[in-house]
């Protein structure tokens, strides 16, 4: 078993390291539709890798393609070194789990998670240990005996994967492993699903259309859309620096203002806003030209607000009016008409109880919004 | 499995033993094919010739012989097939009243009759949906169990209920009336075929209404609907699939029928059902028999189609 | 919706179970009937059901009407699982518009013309390469398994469809081949819908009259047979007392099968709600 991956060695990063996993412009078509479209990806070992999508994006397609369930219309699919193509879902060293858990009604959980070491012919006796110790894994021992309908969802989601693991497969792929759980006990199995994957090094591939899940699970995350890679990258790459407007909308929420490139400097770009009219000014170089039209993405929380004018000189603030306040405990969300109608919502932490902050900021009161030269990301697409 | 059976058993185990090998290997290997193959193949056999046979003796002479037609195909001596084809049979049933007021009648009584089994069923299906959980299931089951039980006997009852001496001319009686003639009539044949097809219109009405949504009446009500309005222009149309499957169950069958027409209505009541199994086993007219046959097809293939086509999109529809 | 009943719905419903039932009470009254005229009463007695059980044929007609029932149900269903199989499990395939044709269009057939075609069939194999040699037993059964197992592919079909095919993959993904799927997982699914399939082929058999008046040959009388011959002659009190056994057997069948499913439904929902408490 491989150490798993962890955040000082990103071996994305090493050109010298040799991929898991390696699809190669696959493409898969049904009748007229494109589910995928010509996609490359390389996965390494011991990585958590998501996929994430709005429905129909085609990242279950391409999870289906890795377990075997549907061939590629063309291109190929390298697991360690070998083709899949070619190789029927039965033959494949990868497990998949579920999204429905797809647990055998008819066997009991023992039976359900034994099912895959009979199929290869293990010896009774040990089929029968590691039965036991991925149930223990699981905290499930006790229930060995139970069939799946008397089990509770959460109980249901351990069996799902006690039983795609317990083949240990060189790739386990998740289908939207947390979908069908209560949003408490979805926020502790995300944990426990990572502390499972960090123990066994098990390269895991998860298709979900949760973004924090996404954020919290992965190494990397593959943004799709279409049928096409959006972006890939660390949960911090595609939140911070989006390469696209779709890709910044989809990962959280994010404030979307036009201008046209003013100045481009070595160390600095100037950015002429449309709606609302204001300066932008980003602290580092670009290779944009001057007059291109782009978009700047500005996260919520990365824009204060207040009553009094910033001391800047207008640049990186604007001028706005109260539309809306929403009190969420920990954190207000406001939303602010700045310019000819254009909404911006800001998020700020609550760091202190309202009675406190004197005086509060109300409905339809004049506030000023700024924000860093670094908060802003420029996006050409 | 995919070591030859020859290689592990050692010489000398029974041919049986080695047949079952066979016979194991050619199942977990074949078994796609196998899973196609039998139920068509039966199927091509036992009901699809049979269909081109009645078609071939319908254009066949009746004759005095074993079988009693004339052939198709006649082998002249030289070898040259002469091919006879008559359509006499059909201009017969064409040209004789009595065939044309048969069809005519058959269709009226299943019609009358699918219209009394909806107005009879539509309630009492609605009744159940909207009746509590255990009660449902204990209604259901009264409305299945005749089914268990021989229809034959079922409509055996009614004679004894409708003959002259039966129950309801006994009831007629004891109010002082003249008793009426109710068995071997048209009435006796309506009773019968509402008695024995209501559960085949209640079960598909009921299986359509327990799937509506019923805030939806709720929803009409609350704009304004009076309770008539809301059936007529909620629930009629949304129960529509449930009616027409409904009504087809019980008029396909209900057209095709012998045992009700020839238990009750005796030789009064004229179906087309009646008349093909007399022309075949009384007059041993086997071509007119067969035209019969397919002329009651062609009455019914549109309904059975119609059918066919509800049936699968509700299969494969999920 | 107020918790008021219609008064009319309810009505129709009370009128519509009697007018099922009440016949087949008066059926089970009038075998207890000592007149030979069975609508006369004329005191209680049992004696027709002594008659009846004196009758060589009536146990002839029965236990020949139950071996066709039985072979029938079992290739019936093994015919139609094939079937239902075959339709929802293998995409599109040639043929398959004519296959699920011709597996449904018994369903609707009228009995007149499916008796009269597998009649015909009979006489033109028999003629032609000599099989079958008489009519009876095995033509009877062949009729009874071509109308049966259209209804056991039916109940197939939904519940195949119904079922989730990701079952299948997961065993698929687990190592097991086509045929181990099948064998594991597909077919002890499907095993509540092949009972039921059965039950269902055994009872059409045991009831059809016409389909087996058509292809039976001399000797062989099946039930329905026996009994329509003797009440197409009028009313019989023997008869009377045979639809009493029947009806019989039937409601405590299905009785003790409700029963039996009432009580694993309520188990399931006590499950249900232990282990809903549980996590």
């Amino acid at each position: 078993m491989s150490q798993p991956v962890n955040y000082n060695d990103r071996p994305w990063l090493d050109p010298e390291a040799e991929p898991f996993i390696k699809v190669q412009s696959v493409s898969k078509h049904f009748g007229d539709f494109t589910a995928v479209d010509s996609v490359d990806l390389e996965i390494y070992k011991g990585e958590l890798f998501s996929l994430l999508g709005g429905s129909g994006c085609g990242k279950t397609t391409l999870l289906r393609m890795l377990a075997g369930f549907e061939t590629p219309s063309s291109g190929s699919i390298v697991i360690d070194g070998v083709n899949m193509n070619n190789v029927p879902p039965y033959e494949r060293p990868v497990n998949m789990m579920f999204q429905s858990y797809a647990l055998f009604p008819h066997m009991t959980v023992e039976n359900n998670v034994a099912y895959g070491l009979k199929r290869d012919g293990v010896a009774r006796s040990e089929i029968d240990r590691r039965v036991a110790d991925m149930l223990s894994m699981v905290e499930l021992t006790q229930f060995a005996k139970r069939k799946p309908h008397q089990l509770s969802g959460g109980q249901r989601q351990r069996v799902a994967l006690a039983r795609a693991l317990v083949k240990q497969p060189k790739v386990l792929l998740l289908d939207e492993p947390l979908g069908a759980l209560d949003k408490r006990l979805r926020d502790q199995t995300q944990y426990e699903l990572m502390n499972i994957q960090e123990r066994l090094g098990v390269t895991f591939v998860v298709v979900t259309h949760d973004q924090e899940e996404a954020m919290t699970l992965s190494t990397r995350i593959a943004v799709m859309d279409a049928g096409r890679f959006m972006q890939i990258g660390t949960p911090t790459e595609i939140y911070e620096f989006p390469n696209s407007r779709l890709v910044a909308e989809f990962i959280g929420n994010a404030n979307m203002f036009e201008g046209r490139v003013t100045e481009n400097g070595p160390d600095h770009v100037a950015i002429e806003g449309k709606n609302p009219k204001c300066d932008f000014y980003i602290d580092h170089g670009m290779s944009i030209a001057e007059g291109t039209k782009v978009w700047i993405a500005l996260r919520p929380e990365k824009i204060r607000i207040s009553k009094e004018k910033p001391a800047n000189g207008g640049i990186n603030s604007v001028r706005g009016m109260v539309h809306d306040i929403g009190y969420l405990g920990g954190t207000s969300t406001y939303r602010v008409q700045v310019g000819d109608g254009h909404l911006v919502e800001i998020t700020s932490t609550n760091q202190s109880r309202p009675k406190d902050v004197n005086p509060p900021i109300d409905w339809d009161e004049e506030v000023f919004l700024h924000w860093e030269p670094s908060s802003s990301v420029v996006l050409t697409k | 499995m995919s070591v030859p059976a020859e290689t592990v058993l050692p010489a000398g185990q029974s041919l049986g033993f080695r047949l079952r090998r066979r016979l194991l290997y050619l199942v977990q290997h074949h078994w796609r094919g196998l899973v196609l193959v039998i139920p068509f193949g039966w199927l091509l056999i036992f009901f699809l010739a049979p269909f081109f046979i009645v078609l071939k003796i319908s254009v066949a002479e009746a004759i005095i012989a074993s079988p009693p037609f004339t052939p198709m195909i006649d082998w002249v001596s030289d070898g040259i097939m002469h091919v006879r084809i008559v359509i006499d049979n059909y201009a017969y049933l064409w040209e004789d009243d009595l065939y044309v007021n048969t069809y005519l009648n058959s269709i009226k009584i299943s019609t009358i009759s699918t219209i009394l089994c909806l107005l009879l069923g539509y309630p009492i299906a609605y009744a159940i949906v909207r009746s509590s959980h255990t009660t449902k299931h204990i209604l259901l089951m009264l409305i299945i169990l005749p089914f268990w039980t021989s229809f034959l006997l079922r409509v055996y009852a009614w004679m004894g209920i409708l003959a002259d001496q039966g129950l309801i001319n006994d009831f007629i009686r004891w109010l002082g009336y003249e008793p009426i003639r109710l068995l071997y009539t048209q009435t006796a044949v309506y009773i019968g075929i509402v008695y024995t097809y209501v559960p085949f219109m209640i079960l598909p009405l009921y299986a359509n209404m327990e799937k509506l949504d019923w805030e939806l009446l709720e929803a009409a009500a609350d704009l304004g609907a009076r309770p008539m309005t809301t059936f007529f222009t909620i629930t009629l149309p949304m129960t529509l699939p449930g009616i027409i499957a409904g009504s087809l169950l019980v008029f396909i069958p209900a057209t095709g029928e012998y045992v009700i027409p020839d238990l009750l209505g005796g030789g009064n009541v004229l179906m087309i059902g009646r008349v093909l199994y007399n022309e075949f086993n009384a007059n041993v007219d086997w071509p007119v028999a067969s035209a019969v046959a397919i002329a009651l097809l062609l009455v019914l293939v549109l309904p059975m189609m119609l059918y066919q086509h509800i049936q699968g999109k509700q299969v494969e529809g999920k | 919706m107020n918790g008021k009943r219609p008064v009319f719905l309810w009505s129709v419903l009370i009128f519509g179970i009697a007018f099922l039932y009440v016949p087949m009470l008066l059926l089970v009254i009038y075998s207890f009937n000592s007149s030979r005229i069975v609508p006369i009463w004329g005191g209680f007695s049992t004696k027709w059901y002594g008659e009846l059980f004196d009758s060589p044929e009536i146990w002839e007609a029965v236990s020949l009407s139950l071996k066709i029932a039985t072979v029938n149900a079992c290739f019936a269903t093994i015919l139609g699982t094939l079937a239902g199989l075959a339709l929802v499990r293998f995409g599109r395939f040639k043929g398959r518009t004519l296959f699920s044709g011709m597996i449904s269009a018994p369903l609707v057939m009228p009995e007149v013309i499916t008796g009269l075609s597998l009649l015909l069939l009979f006489i033109t194999m028999q003629e032609f390469i000599g099989w079958p040699d008489q009519r009876g037993f095995t033509t009877i059964t062949i009729a009874h398994i071509t109308f049966s197992m259209a209804y056991v592919a039916v109940i197939i079909q939904s519940r195949l469809s119904g079922m989730a095919q990701d079952l299948e993959e997961a065993a698929q993904d687990l190592g097991a081949k086509p045929f181990r799927v099948l064998t594991d997982i597909t077919l002890p699914l499907l095993a509540p819908g092949m009972l039921a399939g059965w039950l269902l082929s055994f009872t059409l058999s045991l009831d059809d009259l016409i389909i087996a008046s058509f292809v039976t040959g001399p000797g062989a009388v099946t039930l329905p047979i026996l009994i329509y011959s003797r009440v197409k002659l009028g009313l019989r009190p023997d008869i009377n007392a045979l639809a009493t056994i029947i009806i019989l057997v039937v409601a405590i069948g299905v009785i003790v099968a409700g029963y039996i499913m009432l009580r694993q439904q309520k188990q399931r929902e006590r499950e249900q709600s232990m282990t809903a408490n549980e996590s």
